[in-house]
């Protein structure tokens, strides 16, 4: 029905020259540069993990202790590690949508505790509770973990606007898929934070598929970030999301921006390397574009990075990897013996249990 | 008596999902000779949109990933195919945006079929619903009457949680205007879609996730089933259990089971809800005296808390003990496997209320 139009690729945002790129590096540091990979790796180690444990990849034996939807950000990884690098967690909140492992680890949520939810038990992040699709911190103002395709959105807006009204200083950051941005919240949710100069971050990860429609069949124009900013008076950003560089880069002037008052969208260029969740067959995309952007990935370009500035050698990577190999082994144990809920959890927190 | 003729065809044992030997095309059944064909439920809602598109050029459907994905649970294989993108309409996630086009499409000559790739998703567009499409006619004086089929899996899936559990029959019930359909089998989904669109109001269609694949035995010919007319799925004498939609296997496995110990159970199939066939229930207590409700809603404003109070208005002296009900606790789904189990009216809670309605 409506005229085709090319699909941009990341790359269209721009690769980042190398000078560039050692600039920035020189700007982030060693030992913070070596965090985030390693932020990234634990967060790819624990979705793989999680993959197989919920049966969906058959690996000799299948042992499904995940039941559910399981969306994972494998490939999106660098987008939300940047951001967060970039706040307070004393003052900054955070929100996303089902597909929120990724930012409940980077929030400092401890890996045992999201494991047990994932197996339903009553040592979760929210008691089994909310499984996959609801993780959730208190402590580290991560709002969620949301089913609703952008139900978040003014969840975040209401924290920025909370933050603003307590004078914390505060910002917040709600993350969106491509596909929240036709939902009506989006655009309550922009046009209120314009008018009222909050401090709020909106980054759209598009990831070029809600499910399988692609982005030019479900958004009306070609670059939604800087087609949209304008129309609530805000500025915005496009990047290549799976450069840790840029998203790192972009994020500082965003968050720096709704420090100062000024709300921004943000739209980082990604890809899902998986299917959308469990039973995905991942028709609408050639393998040949998913094989394409695996080349992109994250992970390795920030590897590659770090090896190009002499920051780490093979040894210190393989390190990472075991130490990640442990915390996620650990994991795993932690929620393979812990409990179900009891019965009595049924009822309990239906309505709030501490007078206000 | 009730003409056991009113029993629907049996169900052929619940099989997995098998896309390879379901028929490309999901409108096609697979031909089973002396004018009776194979259908999953599935296959079933999407044959009567194709029948009926084909009818009717003003019918189109709309909806998230309907078109090229064939349906986020496959229920429109095929129809892309056959109908072109300008009759089968992928839209953005946009749910109150395309449920309101629907409504303006409905008032200006065509009968669209919307599909929420769940009820949950029905939420966001709760204000184009109810607002406008329920009181459409009534509000212009007539003027405007809404040929709508909004349709869509209902009720919990494999342990999605929360916020991607809920049954609606209840509360869609609650607003005049609107009618609500909620089929347990494929034979009764075929049947009660043609008849959704062929009249002209609003009509809320609950699907359940969990039996697209149900598969039946149903004939070739055309046949449609009336709003307002209830089904008999199983015979029986000491106890009625009113069930609606995947509740219905459920009570039919309790009565399997209680079968054993004795107690028969009658299982009637209201399978609409608004309007719903009272008549067919109270004839049915009138013979065995009890009456369990199991339903996906909650209990509080449940359609058991209706079918209850309708019991004491109509058949206050037929009644040998007050009607239990057996429904979804009140609690929002928890993931849990033990607590989903906990929260869902499965088989044990039937047979449990069935024995207290006995008992008296
Ligand atoms: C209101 C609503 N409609 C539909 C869905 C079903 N659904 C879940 S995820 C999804 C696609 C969302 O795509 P996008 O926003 O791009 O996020 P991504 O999955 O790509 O991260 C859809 C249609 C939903 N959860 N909520
Ligand atoms: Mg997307």
């Amino acid at each position: 029905m409506s005229p085709a139009k090319s699909r941009e690729s990341t790359r269209q945002a721009g690769e980042l020259p190398e000078r560039e790129r050692a600039a920035i590096r020189a700007e982030i540091g060693r030992e913070r540069l070596l965090a985030m990979y390693r932020q990234m790796v634990l967060i790819r180690r624990f979705e793989e993990r999680a993959e197989v444990l919920s049966g969906q990849f058959r690996e000799g034996t299948r042992i499904k202790k995940i039941a559910g939807f399981l969306h994972l950000y494998i490939g999106q990884e660098a987008v939300q590690t940047g951001f967060r690098a970039h706040l307070d967690p004393a003052r900054d909140a955070t929100v996303t949508t089902y597909r929120c492992h990724g930012l409940a680890l980077l929030v400092g949520i401890p890996p045992n505790e999201l494991m047990a939810e994932l197996f339903g038990k009553v040592t979760g992040n929210v008691r089994g509770k909310g499984g996959s699709m609801h993780f959730f911190s208190k402590e580290k103002l991560m709002l969620g973990g949301h089913g609703i395709v952008g139900g978040q959105i003014p969840i975040g807006t209401g924290a920025a606007f909370s933050a603003k009204y307590r004078k914390t200083g505060g910002v917040s950051v709600t993350f969106m898929g491509d596909g929240a941005v036709p939902q009506g919240t989006f655009h309550e949710s922009l046009n209120m934070a314009g008018l009222w100069k909050l401090p709020a971050i909106y980054v759209v990860e598009n990831n070029q598929y809600a499910m399988g429609t692609s982005c030019h069949r479900g958004v009306a124009v070609e670059s939604i970030a800087a087609a949209k900013a304008p129309g609530y008076d805000m500025p915005s950003f496009t990047y290549d999301g799976l450069d840790l560089l840029a998203s790192w880069k972009t994020a500082g002037q965003a968050v720096a921006a709704a420090r100062g008052g000024q709300p921004v969208l943000v739209e980082a260029k990604t890809y899902r390397f998986r299917g959308h969740s469990a039973s995905d067959a991942g028709l609408y995309r050639s393998k040949e574009e998913v094989d394409a952007y695996k080349k992109l990935d994250p992970i390795q370009r920030t590897r590659a990075d770090i090896a190009a500035a002499n920051w780490a050698d093979d040894a210190a990577f393989d390190a990472v990897e075991s130490e990640v190999a442990e915390i996620i082994a650990a994991a795993v144990a932690f929620a393979d013996t812990s409990a179900d809920p009891p019965s009595s959890d049924l009822s309990r927190h239906v309505y709030a249990e501490a007078a206000p | 008596m009730i003409p056991a003729s009113r029993l629907a065809p049996p169900l052929r044992a619940s099989r997995p999902i098998n896309l390879k030997t379901e028929p490309i095309n999901g409108a096609k059944g697979i031909p089973l000779g002396n004018g009776q064909q194979l259908l999953s439920l599935r296959m079933a809602i999407c044959q009567a949109l194709d029948e009926e598109m084909r009818r009717d050029e003003r019918i189109f459907v709309m909806g998230e990933e309907v078109a090229q994905y064939n349906g986020a649970y496959k229920v429109t294989k095929g129809l892309l195919d056959s109908f072109g993108p300008d009759r089968v309409i992928d839209t953005p996630i946009t749910e109150n945006g395309f449920a309101g086009l629907a409504v303006g499409a409905a008032m200006t000559g065509l009968r669209p079929v919307i599909e929420f790739m769940s009820w949950n998703f029905s939420f966001v567009a709760f204000d184009q619903i109810v607002s406008n499409a329920s009181k459409m006619c009534y509000m212009t004086g007539g003027m405007f009457p809404i040929p709508l089929v909004m349709r869509g899996p209902n009720g919990a899936g494999p342990r999605v949680s929360s916020q991607h559990s809920h049954a609606v029959e209840a509360l869609y019930s609650h607003f005049p205007g609107l009618i609500v359909v909620s089929p347990s089998t494929p034979y009764d989904a075929k049947g009660l879609l043609k008849t959704a669109l062929r009249q002209d109001n609003p009509v809320c269609f609950l699907e359940n996730e969990m039996l697209y694949g149900h598969e039946q035995d149903i004939p070739v010919a055309e046949y449609l089933i009336p709003f307002g007319v209830g089904d008999l799925k199983r015979e029986g004498g000491d106890c009625t259990i009113v069930a609606i939609n995947r509740c219905v296997h459920w009570a039919l496995e309790a009565a399997e089971t209680l079968a054993k110990e004795g107690i028969s159970c009658e299982v009637v199939d209201p399978r609409t809800i608004k309007p719903l066939d009272i008549e067919l229930i109270v004839e049915s207590v009138r013979k065995t005296g009890r009456c369990v409700v199991v339903e996906e809603c909650y209990r509080t404003g449940g359609v058991g808390a209706e079918i209850a109070a309708q019991l004491m208005e109509l058949a206050f002296d037929d009644l040998d003990a007050p009607v239990e009900r057996v429904t979804t606790t009140e609690n929002p789904m928890p993931y849990a496997e033990n607590l989903e189990h906990e929260t869902l009216p499965k088989p044990h809670r039937i047979i449990a209320a069935v024995k207290k309605a006995c008992s008296r």
